[in-house]
């Protein structure tokens, strides 16, 4: 992303990323450009309701999948 | 997410009821393998259908924002959205996918679940299918479930509590047909729920032949999407199902082994 002054480092869609320490979730999705757009998040496993992005702080080694809809059968 | 059909006032004859929400459409498409956006908008509408599988996977990050969107050519205010399971070869996978799907589509609980058991075939994991239906219908997931054609799980998944049962015809992607009809019209004779013919569709008389057996519905992809003029299979898709649904309906003549002139033998004349 940007230089970062605190990194923490978490695992974003199967990739290492360094992310701000204590970055909200609504912060990574700003961060990412994903604002406006349908997605659904989980971390370690556990699916992160929309509605507590803002509170949703994440830690260092949490392992986040951002997905969405696409074309299949 | 389907509230637009729940709203309409039930004029269709011989409607096409799925979760307790009503249809015209007994043709329902996936929305993989097309060329691009709008090949598969073009072939979705001239395909009439109603409900239309989507696949779950990972955002692309850090890609063009401005990228057009699946549901943009299908938005959901308009179609049913059935999100899929595709590619999950565990129960575990299979319903974190769905927890993710029923999340991003607002509490959207209608899925289709398969959880594959094998590449080369792409049948499905049956022992694995069975264990992921008890933890969704507990979590209160609406699940149309991918099967083989075996009559006995079909009736076991319908126990379980799926709200559709999906026999595959033949592989996915294999367009060989129905495979074992008497196994589809088995299935159906016991079934108390929705049955859907789900994979291995080839042409538009593989899916009249599962209507004329009594199907409630026809899903595909490929069939369409690889085909060399998809908009224009899709178009045969629609009339083939309409038309094997009313074969059905009509009450076709027995099979007989020798032949019944359809001319009488009074007042020939020679």
């Amino acid at each position: 992303m940007y230089p970062i002054q605190n990194p923490m480092q978490i695992t974003l869609n199967g990739n290492r990323q360094d992310v701000p320490d204590r970055i909200t979730t609504a912060e990574l999705i700003t961060d990412l450009g994903l604002n406006g757009k349908r997605l659904a998040i989980e971390v370690n496993e556990h699916i992160v309701p929309r509605s507590t992005f803002t509170a949703h702080i994440l830690e260092p080694g949490d392992r986040v999948e951002i997905v969405h809809a696409i074309g299949g059968g | 997410m389907s509230t637009v059909m729940q709203s309409q006032p039930c004029t269709i004859e011989d409607p096409l009821v799925i979760a307790g929400v009503t249809y015209q459409s007994r043709l329902l498409v996936g929305t993989g393998k097309y060329r691009d956006l709008e090949e598969t908008r073009a072939a979705i509408e001239a395909s009439g259908a109603e409900i239309v599988t989507v696949a779950i996977r990972r955002t692309n990050i850090g890609q063009n924002p401005d990228e057009p969107n699946l549901l943009d050519v299908i938005p959901p205010d308009r179609y049913t959205l059935l999100p899929n399971t595709a590619g999950c070869y565990t129960a575990e996978d299979a319903i974190r996918t769905c927890r993710l799907a029923r999340e991003l589509l607002d509490g959207h609980d209608l899925v289709k679940l398969e959880v594959l058991g094998d590449e080369r075939t792409l049948f499905p994991d049956i022992a694995a299918t069975l264990r992921a239906t008890e933890t969704l219908v507990s979590e209160g997931f609406k699940i149309m479930v991918y099967t083989n054609d075996d009559p006995i799980i079909a009736k076991r998944f319908e126990e379980l509590g799926c709200i559709a049962v999906m026999p595959l015809a033949a592989p996915i992607g294999s367009g060989l047909g129905i495979r074992n009809p008497y196994n589809i019209l088995t299935i159906v004779e016991n079934a108390s729920v929705p049955i859907l013919v789900d994979a291995g569709v080839g042409t538009a008389s593989d899916a009249a032949i599962a209507m004329e057996l009594g199907c409630d519905g026809v899903l595909m992809n490929t069939a369409i999407a690889g085909a060399q003029d998809p908009v224009l299979m899709a178009s045969a898709m629609k009339k083939a199902i309409e038309a094997g649904r009313e074969a059905f309906r009509a009450g076709r003549i027995p099979r007989k082994r020798f032949a019944s002139a359809s001319s009488p033998l009074d007042g020939t004349f020679f």
